[in-house]
């Protein structure tokens, strides 16, 4: 039997040779072989789907990555930049079409951004293809000179003949170089040579982030525009029972009802009039078969799942004996449901004709949403063109086709008048698709310090199953990312066995979230080393550090970060530090939360450490920028993050009771990089997994209290309840 | 030995006396609290039968739905009396009762009152109906409690009750179920209630005053047998009955402060203009003096905002006419400074963290809202109350109101907001827009919302 | 028709009086930089300013603006504040995705108008209104205190 490898890398790599990708039919393409280039006109050189440089030597740079905060926009031009040798002040972007031929994520096989990969997977393929064109650029050159390129340099968009001086610029070379042929080998840059890599190079996105000229997907104008709202069944599968239409036509703009099976839309003159035109119609429901759900069925399920045996992701030694040997400790820990709340709210503007379909929004997933629509138009693929913008916010929430084909839905009613259907944030936090609840039960046996046995079993919704099925089927059921860093742990665990166990919550659809997978498995086994470490009267970074003998790069930020926080000088009362160690994402990260429990429960940040080994750094800047971020978004989820379900219904509506860390609750974040010549890691999505369990083992430190379920409850923590 | 038993017999007496004193004071204040007026008694002219009144008649619908249909008649009687709020379950069918009064000691039900035959009133008599809104009792003839207002709703005549159960057999039957009462002993003693409804539950239809105007006549109408502001406004006495001899000084029901509403000018609405009391009672706002939340909010939103302009003119004027009685509320306070800086600070930073993040948007630091005078703090009485509690009520529950001028909404925070925080941001806004800081604490705020609670 | 004077301009359009200002911006006169985070003014993504003092238009009836002057995102560099805010951002990176940036700009540039040297607590109390869901806090804290620092550069320099 073949041996199997269940992380994140040793799936994607699998796919990458073609076991579930192949179900796609999405080859991934080798980049040394130049694309044509969808638009290679006249004037231009667009040696491949990425480069576009014209006379006046302006670069524009087709991103097949979609920016959603990440500076995925900046760090990818630096990359094809770099091995360009091209003058930055000159580069521009482009949304990239939808076109999974020519932009899928090499990692994901889909053009997809997700995962923190989108440096990790295009690091070769675009460094080459700029070095390609590079060489193009030289050998046009050269040919006019009559010289050798080997004889010629390149730097700032310019190619230079060392001998003789003589200079052209990549401008004055793009005809040319698009009469060249490309070369099939490339040599790259030498990292240590690098001019922009490893530099706070300015993001290219932002400026038109400060004057309001960006355009995201909510801002799409066009001639003629109808505005909508919507509101869905808030029940999932519920089906509409009453709508006043009488009452909403009356309201002042409002244009059309539209009442479907599951949604009803309002259309009219702009937003306002919509959305009061949906509270005028008094929509009710027939709820159907999920009316009764609520939270507690949801997590009676699950704990019965999770006494279940589970499939075996991976395992090494044997566990289940050494278990037997030494103190057996054992706990298990609870997620909840979350929210997306991109500060975008959702949104899709489509203009529907007989023959065409065209579709404006920001999204994470431009080629299934031009898939999907055709699907649901029946328009033939290339009818549906698909304008992406950039994003106001993902998260994982617009690894969702679902605002697009709403807002067909919606268009189908009209006469080909394009329509905006923007989302109320109550709309978009009740028909989010949720992370999922997750029940995490470890256990360990303790001897002399060390750990022998380990058991890892999590339980919870498969999001890979219903998103990329053949991912899940092709691996045996088992859900790389339910499972990403239970086993790809850094501890030295040599008897070590982890499972998991599928149980789909009824009447919810759950989803990627930033962090996804690791999220859950890091805040489960950094609690339950904070747990040990009392057990074994050991300080948690020592006892820590006595196991991470197989990962020098993960002692290396925990020795760092216990520096910089400065990990074991004293603190007031009711002030504890705590300290979570990760590997996902392929970072390697160490952070230290410090924070204050009163005696209402109430729980300050101080001060958040973070020190981080991503390998080569590739915009630093960028890097601090993410880990601050993720780390908010993480804290944030571990103070207050909760999607209750009663009555089959999310009861949530607005940011009244989704609730947001705000400036004045913010700490001070030091984030501390650390220098690599390693490739790059994942940064957009690892401050968010930092963050919980840190958090976590600071209160634990601070009041004693070990607590086992998100978000911290402040009661417990008040001593009104029991954990 | 004698001293001994003198000493005894002097200390025998002492005790007799003292016995005797604690008796009569008993006494006396039992027939202090059982001979209490009536809700009318501060007018003193003349109090006549209905039928023996010569003014225009201060009962029934207004003049623009005279001639409608008995169904009509009554569903605008039934939102004068606000019957649907308090049977009408949170989130439930109207009517279908399942409403929840929580008390100190035990939780009652509103029951049902849609014509189900089963769950509702759909088997009662027209007799059965009055003995109802009139003396409390249910179609067994066992006592309601008086969380049925029928001390105030005595008072509506037999015509007026009887459209209001046309319309209430005019609504689709709801079988509905309403979960049973937790009384305690010996408030689980309905039969106790008889006792109490002697000395405090008159049986007497609405007797016009004939030295009042028709105008006050029909305030005191609505005010008194329908819409029976007392019920809330009126301070309670010892044995739970309304004190009228400090009518409508405030009392708190519920979880709710329902505030002075007498003349007096400090602590009631004695300040208040008549196009101010006129606003807010038609609207649930008067510039300068804040919105209606809670249960009077709920008041304008079911029952006075549907009212015709003459009725709430009538009501004005009755009110104009109450007592003033002062209560301990201080006079309200100007705005508060522009600069969060400045101003009344507290010892908990975390109301103003609180404070800062999810209300200033709205509120301003001075307590005027720039968006909307519905949204201004200055001046409403909340604000200006050191008890703290409506204000974490608002704050809990938010404010969710239908106006003429569109809907008026103060999102909820108790879902994401802790008691702790609850009562720091309740005591950072009664310190810095109000005239004294409130000092609630996080079991206050508990209690709070355990006053409102309602089942699932 | 109401006239509103924003930017600097008369703007005439035709919209329910109750109309919040955002969505005329948005949707009437396709101003889109100010942007609708929550529309119950607890995010603050739809800050401008009236008569300079922020307002959360998705809540302000238009009707209520009258003859103030109105300034949205797309004006807000045409004053001293505003402009130093938006260099500063730049300067120090504060954004990613931006979206919120529109609301936390003009908070910004509101506060160094009436506040030239805001300290922490200045900042919490003008900002805290404006969440960001990419968690920019840190260096909008920092940002500000730079705005703040280069007006005194350019009067000592
Ligand atoms: S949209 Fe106005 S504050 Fe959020
Ligand atoms: S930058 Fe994305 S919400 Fe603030």
């Amino acid at each position: 039997m073949a041996k199997l490898d269940t992380t994140r890398r040793g799936v994607l790599a699998t796919g990458l040779t073609g076991t579930f990708l192949f179900a796609f039919h999405l080859p991934v393409r080798a980049f040394t072989e130049p694309e044509e280039a969808p638009d290679s006109t006249q004037g231009k050189f667009a040696p491949n789907a990425f480069i576009r440089i014209d006379r006046t030597g302006k670069i524009t740079l087709v991103m097949p990555q979609v920016e959603m905060g990440q500076g995925v926009y900046t760090s990818i031009p630096m990359i094809i930049a770099e091995e360009l040798d091209a003058d930055f002040a000159q580069v521009a972007f482009e949304h990239a079409p939808a076109n999974e031929k020519l932009y899928a994520n090499p990692m994901l096989g889909v053009q997809a951004t997700g995962n923190s990969n989108s440096v990790r997977a295009w690091w070769k393929p675009l460094r080459t293809a700029g070095a390609t064109a590079k060489a193009m650029l030289v050998e046009a050159a050269a040919q006019q000179w009559k010289v050798d390129p080997a004889s010629c340099t390149a730097a700032n968009s310019v190619v230079t003949h060392t001998a003789s001086g003589r200079k052209l610029a990549y401008g004055q070379l793009v005809d040319a170089a698009a009469k060249v042929a490309p070369p099939k080998n490339v040599t790259l840059k030498d990292p240590k040579d690098f001019v922009l890599i490893g530099r706070r190079v300015k993001r290219l996105d932002t400026p038109n982030k400060t004057d309001g000229k960006v355009v995201y997907g909510i801002d799409a104008m066009l001639p003629g525009m109808k505005f909508a709202t919507i509101e869905a069944s808030p029940v999932l599968g519920g089906k509409v029972a009453q709508v006043d239409q009488a009452a909403a036509m009356k309201v002042p703009g409002v244009e059309k009802v539209i009442v479907l099976d599951d949604m009803v839309a309002v259309v009219g003159q702009h937003f306002w009039a919509a959305k009061k035109g949906l509270e005028a119609a008094n929509v009710t429901w027939n709820d159907g078969a999920n009316a009764k759900v609520n939270s507690a069925q949801i997590w009676n399920e699950l704990r019965a799942a999770s006494r279940k045996d589970g499939l075996v992701a991976k395992q090494r030694g044997d566990a289940a004996k050494a278990l037997g040997d030494g103190e057996k400790v054992e706990a298990a820990y609870e997620m909840p449901f979350l929210a997306h709340a991109t500060m975008e709210p959702m949104n899709c503007t489509v203009q529907l004709k007989p023959d065409s379909c065209e579709i404006w929004l920001g999204t994470q997933i431009m080629a299934r949403v031009q898939s999907t629509a055709a699907q649901l138009t029946g328009l033939p693929p290339e009818k549906v063109i698909v304008h992406n913008h950039l994003l106001g916010g993902g998260f994982g929430r617009r690894l969702e086709p679902d605002m697009a084909l709403k807002a067909i839905r919606v268009a189908q009613h009209l006469n080909g008048e394009p329509v905006k259907v923007v989302w109320t944030r109550e709309e978009d936090l009740r028909h989010d698709v949720y992370r999922p609840v997750y029940r995490d039960v470890i256990q360990a046996s303790l001897k002399d310090g060390r750990i022998k046995g380990w058991k890892y079993k999590v339980s919870g919704s498969s999001v890979v199953a219903r998103w990329l099925p053949p991912a899940f089927t092709g691996n045996h059921d088992i859900d790389f990312d339910t499972v990403d860093s239970a086993v790809d742990t850094p501890y030295d665990l040599p008897d070590f066995r982890v499972e998991v166990v599928r149980c789909e919550p009824p009447g919810v659809t759950t989803g990627f979230w930033r962090g996804v997978g690791p999220n859950n498995n890091v805040f489960a086994i950094e609690c339950f080393m904070d747990e040990l470490a009392k057990k074994a009267g050991k300080d948690p970074v020592q006892f820590r550090l006595d196991h991470l003998h197989g990962s020098p790069r993960h002692q290396a930020v925990l020795k760092l970060v216990a520096e910089k926080s400065g990990w074991g000088s004293p603190l007031p009362e009711r002030v504890g530090r705590g300290v979570s160690v990760q590997p996902s994402f392929a970072s390697y990260i160490a952070t230290v939360v410090e924070a204050e429990v009163d005696h209402d429960g109430e729980v300050r940040l101080r001060r958040v450490t973070c020190a981080v080994d991503t390998g080569i750094a590739v915009n630093p800047d960028t890097i601090e920028a993410q880990l601050q971020g993720g780390l908010i978004f993480g804290l944030t989820a571990a103070l207050y993050g909760d999607v209750p379900i009663k009555h089959g219904r999310v009861q949530l509506s607005n940011f009244n009771d989704y609730r947001m860390l705000r400036i004045d609750q913010t700490p001070p974040i030091a984030v501390h990089v650390v220098k690599s010549a390693e490739p790059p890691g994942g940064i957009g999505e690892t401050g968010v997994t930092a963050g919980p369990p840190a958090l976590r083992n600071a209160i634990f430190a601070a009041t004693g209290i070990p607590l086992r379920r998100m978000p911290v409850d402040r009661e417990v923590l008040a001593g009104r309840k029991q954990a | 030995m004698r001293e001994w038993y003198l000493g005894r017999s002097h200390t025998m007496r002492r005790i007799l006396i003292a016995i005797a004193v604690v008796v009569a004071v008993i006494v006396a204040a039992g027939l202090w609290i059982v001979t209490g007026p009536g809700p009318l008694a501060f007018a003193q002219g003349e109090k006549v039968a209905l039928s023996d009144y010569k003014g225009a008649d201060p009962t029934g619908v207004p003049a623009s739905l005279k001639t409608a249909s008995l169904v009509e008649r009554g569903a605008w009687l039934a939102k004068a009396a606000d019957c649907e709020v308090c049977h009408t379950a949170k989130g439930g069918t109207p009517y279908a009762g399942g409403f929840a009064f929580t008390l100190p000691f035990g939780t009652i039900y509103s029951p049902n009152i849609t014509p189900d035959k089963e769950t509702g009133i759909g088997n009662w008599t027209d007799a059965q109906f009055l003995n109802a809104v009139h003396k409390g009792l249910d179609d067994e003839g066992q006592h309601l409690y008086p969380a049925m207002p029928y001390a105030s709703f005595t008072r509506i005549t037999d015509a007026d009750a009887l459209a209001i159960k046309a319309y209430l057999f005019s609504l689709p039957p709801v079988h509905a179920d309403i979960p049973d009462n937790t009384l305690r002993f010996p408030f689980n003693q309905r039969w106790l209630m008889g006792v109490w409804n002697l000395f405090f539950a008159a049986d007497e239809r609405f007797r016009p005053d004939t030295a009042q105007s028709p105008q006050w006549n029909r305030g005191a109408y609505i005010a008194e047998a329908l819409a029976h502001c007392g019920e809330c406004h009126t301070p309670r006495n010892l044995a739970f009955a309304l004190d009228n001899r400090r009518k409508f000084a405030g009392e708190v029901n519920a979880g709710w402060r329902a505030y002075n509403i007498t003349n007096d000018s400090a602590t009631g609405i004695g300040a208040w203009s008549d196009n101010q009391l006129f606003d807010y009672l038609s609207s649930g706002h008067a510039m300068g003096h804040g919105t209606a939340a809670g249960p009077m909010g709920e008041a304008v939103d079911q029952s006075f905002s549907r009212m015709p302009p003459e009725d709430i003119h009538a009501l004005v004027a009755y009110l104009r006419s109450i007592p003033a009685e002062t209560s301990d509320l201080p006079a309200l306070a100007p705005p508060a400074p522009a600069s969060p800086k400045e101003g009344v600070a507290i010892a908990d930073a975390r109301g103003k963290e609180i404070y800062e993040g999810a209300c200033a948007s709205c509120h301003s630091w001075t307590g005027i809202s720039a968006i909307t005078p519905y949204a201004t703090l200055t001046g409403a009485r909340a604000v200006n109350d050191p008890g703290g509690g409506n204000v974490a009520q608002a704050v809990i529950a938010g404010v969710h109101r239908s106006s003429l001028d569109g809907d008026v909404a103060m999102p909820s925070f108790g879902a994401a907001y802790s008691d702790a925080e609850i009562a720091a941001v309740a005591n950072y806004v009664t310190a810095r827009f109000g005239a004294r800081p409130s000092n609630l604490t996080a079991h206050d705020v508990a209690a709070l919302r355990k006053a409102v609670a309602q089942p699932d | 028709m109401t006239t509103l004077h924003i930017n600097g301009e008369e703007k005439t359009f035709d919209a329910p009086p109750d109309t919040p200002l955002l969505w005329v911006l948005r949707d009437v006169l396709g101003m889109t930089g100010t942007k609708f985070g929550c529309g119950i003014a607890q995010c603050g993504a739809c800050t401008v300013h009236v008569d300079g003092k922020p307002v959360r238009s998705c809540l302000l009836p238009v009707s209520a603006v009258g003859d103030r002057a109105v300034t949205t995102i797309e004006g807000i560099g045409a004053t001293d504040a505003g402009a130093r805010v938006q260099k500063a951002w730049l300067a120090l990176e504060v954004i990613q995705c931006g979206y919120c940036q529109s609301g936390q700009i003009m908070s910004a540039a509101a506060l160094l108008a009436s506040t030239p040297h805001p300290d922490d607590s200045d900042i919490n109390a003008a900002m805290a209104g404006n969440i960001c869901r990419c968690g920019t806090y840190v260096r909008i804290r920092e940002a500000i205190k730079r705005a703040a620092g280069e007006r005194e550069e350019a009067k000592n320099g």
